[in-house]
């Protein structure tokens, strides 16, 4: 018998679908014109025509956020794309290879996680520049070394199992082999691990973009947002509210969503009915 | 109100009065240490070998001494030369040194280490961050122990000026190689130790020839993060930050009595920078729309919370030879639009805006690109701590455009340098700063100053937006400190505790 989803997957979904919603609702519309400068309306609080109050700026809070919305996800997305396509052929590789290639892999992950992921963003972005690119790119690598380990993983699994014997023993080379029977059975873990790492990744680019590293003015980002209001906390504590909301809110719906997929598409779980 | 009840409380038990009573004699001893807040940490001590503003900001009259010294009102005072002549012809000026000064180590502060302290600056070898301040030096003598005399090559209507600047500070032939890490002057104060990313400690220099300072020990302090600089101000870890930024908190601190707000004037012309060789930047109807589509107030309110003063040209108002020019280019987003079509760029055009570290540039930049968005002119900002900055932008003149403050002092001159990053050229303004130099007479210097301005603002050659204000936030019972900032100096020899 199928399980039935935790409550927690639909409040995760939810609020991803909330997420996706206001990223592609602001591509539309916003409140404001998500850039318009109004000095003399600075640090209003929320109420009025702006909903959420303005920023030190006069910006509108909630203009920023949406359009800070777009810039996490998408920078995330492209984190975590860029892990993905980097880093599954190479665990999948590593796997099939064994010996030597295996080696490789591991090694070159092991490279990766000597340092802190933002830690190797902060020292990328240090000798290439700030920038939302090359932050994809410091995101994308470290992700790229934990989604190769994590499917070499997965792989190593399937490998000894009777069916990929049975299919060597019939003939398939080791890429027919890795494509047809190992990579449909590590995909369940992977799609897992690509939510975790997403909502990593947003708090990464937050954390970046606070130490001014990630997405550059006048592009709106929520650590921006958080960085900005750090001077005003005594003054204007909100403004450091809502986009700490934002990033919090973001990272709870995806961790859930994490979750109630892994209950779902991991069969040991599954099997074995725990949690 | 706590004081009252304690009293109250003391009378009717003794032992309490007692208590209460060693420890108002306790607080009636005024205080002598200072613990001064800075943002950046100085590369290192020697202030005759580089640029950075931090180095003179600990060392200025505190540890080192340059034959002049300027005050806190600007005007030149004696520094380790008592006194000063200099010949009609303007170009033989005869300084006469105090008679016991001594540096730190003991050497004698005389005219040898003069004639050293010089030679070395204007020397080859030279790594001084001004060494263009010594150009005009044609010769050093010496005639006896307390006197020099030095011969220039041309009237140089800033030398005095110059030789009060802290790139001028007099060092030993016995130390000066040392400098660096165990800064040794002549001044009040000598070093105690630096503590890297930390702090710097002086401590009163005992054998000072000169009047002692009521301070015994002072630190500098370095903060770079705006919240800390605030959290440290309330927490009484430092006793004063001079040129705090963060200009939105000062509300908070003004209505705190255990505070004292001074805002006061700097020589920091803060600019956006323009690259005048490279393209669109090179026409001039381009850098005057810019100007027309730039609005200073909002920059002053946006950035400095209004402790500003608007600039129209490259001159600091509260200097003799100003000229008013911000009204030559109001804002007017329609005209900059304009002159962009007329330019060729009726649709605008795409820059990008270099950015060093401090939070005026940081936080100007972002609304300058605001401002320049709204007439086409769109703008991606590239953040670049300080060596990349000055490598990249100052040195390489890799930019279109930066925004920076020039904080030297009467710095108009850079417009007649050929190798200066704005790639500025002007035959014009050459010519009025080389009958600048041959110029002593005051009223005539002023007005060539004025034709100076014009030029530059005709010119449009970079965003004049406004000066940097000196803003000191202070425990109120301290005072002495500086207000104003007539030079990078945060001298401490006549600061005291109430």
């Amino acid at each position: 018998m199928r399980r039935r989803l935790p409550w927690s997957f639909w409040l995760g979904l939810a609020l991803v679908g909330l997420l996706l919603a206001v990223a592609l609702l602001s591509l539309l519309w916003t409140p404001f014109p998500v850039g318009q400068v109004r000095v003399v309306a600075r640090l209003r609080p929320p109420g009025g025509a702006n909903w959420l109050g303005t920023d030190h700026f006069g910006r509108d809070v909630l203009s920023l956020l949406m359009v800070g919305a777009r810039n996490s996800l998408a920078v995330a997305a492209a984190a975590v794309g860029l892990g993905a396509a980097l880093g599954v052929p190479l665990g999948l590789a590593a796997a099939a290879l064994g010996r030597w290639g295996d080696e490789l892999v591991a090694r070159l992950g092991d490279l990766v996680f000597a340092f802190p992921a933002v830690l190797s963003a902060i020292l990328l972005t240090a000798v290439l520049g700030a920038g939302a690119v090359n932050v994809v790119l410091a995101l994308g690598l470290f992700n790229a070394a934990v989604l190769a380990r994590v499917t070499r993983g997965a792989a190593l699994a399937v490998w000894r199992r009777e069916f990929v014997r049975a299919a060597l023993a019939l003939g398939r080379g080791p890429l027919s082999v890795t494509l047809v029977h190992v990579l449909p059975n590590v995909l369940g873990v992977v799609v897992v691990q690509t939510t975790v790492l997403f909502a990593v990744a947003i708090v990464n680019e937050a954390a970046l973009s606070y130490l001014g590293l990630g997405v550059q003015p006048p592009n709106p980002s929520w650590g921006k947002m958080l960085g900005d209001a750090q001077t005003h906390l005594f003054t204007a504590p909100l403004q450091a509210v809502f986009p700490g909301l934002a990033i919090a809110l973001s990272v709870l719906g995806l961790t859930l969503l994490g979750d109630g997929l892994r209950d779902w598409l991991d069969p040991r779980h599954r099997s074995s009915g725990l949690l | 109100m706590m004081m009252n009840r304690a009293r109250s409380f003391a009378v009717a038990t003794g032992v309490f009065a007692l208590a209460l009573v060693g420890g108002a004699a306790a607080w009636a001893q005024a205080r002598t240490d200072l613990v001064i807040g800075m943002s950046l940490e100085p590369p290192h001590l020697d202030p005759t070998a580089g640029a950075a503003a931090a180095i003179k900001e600990v060392t200025y009259a505190n540890l080192f001494e340059s034959l002049v010294r300027v005050d806190s009102s600007g005007a030149l005072v004696p520094g380790l030369a008592e006194g000063w002549t200099v010949a009609d012809d303007g170009k033989t000026y005869r300084f006469t040194l105090r008679p016991n000064a001594k540096f730190h180590d003991g050497a004698p502060g005389d005219a040898a280490a003069v004639k050293f302290s010089l030679d070395r600056a204007r020397g080859a070898e030279s790594v001084n961050g001004q060494k263009g301040y010594f150009a005009s030096i044609a010769s050093v003598e010496t005639p006896d122990p307390r006197s020099v005399v030095v011969t220039l090559s041309r009237p140089d209507g800033l030398f005095l000026f110059h030789m009060a600047a802290g790139d001028a500070a007099i060092v030993s032939p016995t130390s000066a190689a040392t400098n660096k890490q165990k800064p040794i002057g002549t001044g009040p104060f000598t070093f105690d130790r630096w503590a890297a990313g930390d702090r710097v400690v002086l401590t009163r220099n005992p054998e000072y020839d000169g009047p002692k300072p009521a301070l015994e020990r002072v630190s500098f302090r370095f903060i770079s993060d705006a919240a800390a600089q605030i959290a440290s101000l309330k927490a009484g870890d430092v006793d004063a930050f001079v040129q705090f930024n963060a200009f939105e908190a000062l509300p908070e601190f003004r209505n705190d009595p255990k505070f004292a707000v001074t805002v006061g004037t700097t020589e920091g012309e803060t600019l956006l920078s323009t690259n005048n060789a490279r393209k669109p930047f090179d026409d001039v109807r381009v850098r005057r729309a810019m100007a027309h589509a730039i609005d200073r107030k909002t920059l002053i309110d946006g950035v400095l919370y209004g402790n500003g003063v608007p600039i129209g040209s490259h001159f600091p108002p509260h200097r003799a030879g100003y000229v008013d020019l911000t009204g030559l280019y109001p804002y007017d987003p329609a005209k900059a639009k304009a002159l962009l079509a007329e330019a060729g760029y009726p649709n605008g055009f795409d820059a990008t805006l270099r950015l060093p570290p401090p939070p005026y540039a940081r936080r100007g930049g972002e609304l300058v690109a605001a401002l320049l968005a709204e007439v086409g002119i769109r703008l991606t900002i590239e953040p670049m701590e300080w060596a990349s900055w000055l490598d990249k932008v100052f040195k390489g003149k890799d930019y279109d455009l930066t925004m920076i403050a020039h904080t030297e002092p009467l710095d108009i001159d850079v417009y007649a340098r050929d190798s200066y990053y704005f790639n500025y050229r002007s035959a014009a303004f050459v010519r009025l700063e080389e009958e600048l130099n041959r110029t002593q007479d005051p009223a005539a210097r002023n007005a060539l100053y004025g034709q100076q301005q014009r030029l530059l603002a005709d010119d449009a050659v970079n965003g004049f937006l406004f000066m940097l204000p000196a803003v000191t936030v202070q425990n109120a019972k301290i005072s002495g400190l500086w207000v104003n900032r007539p030079i990078q100096a945060n001298d401490v020899t006549g600061v005291t505790w109430k």
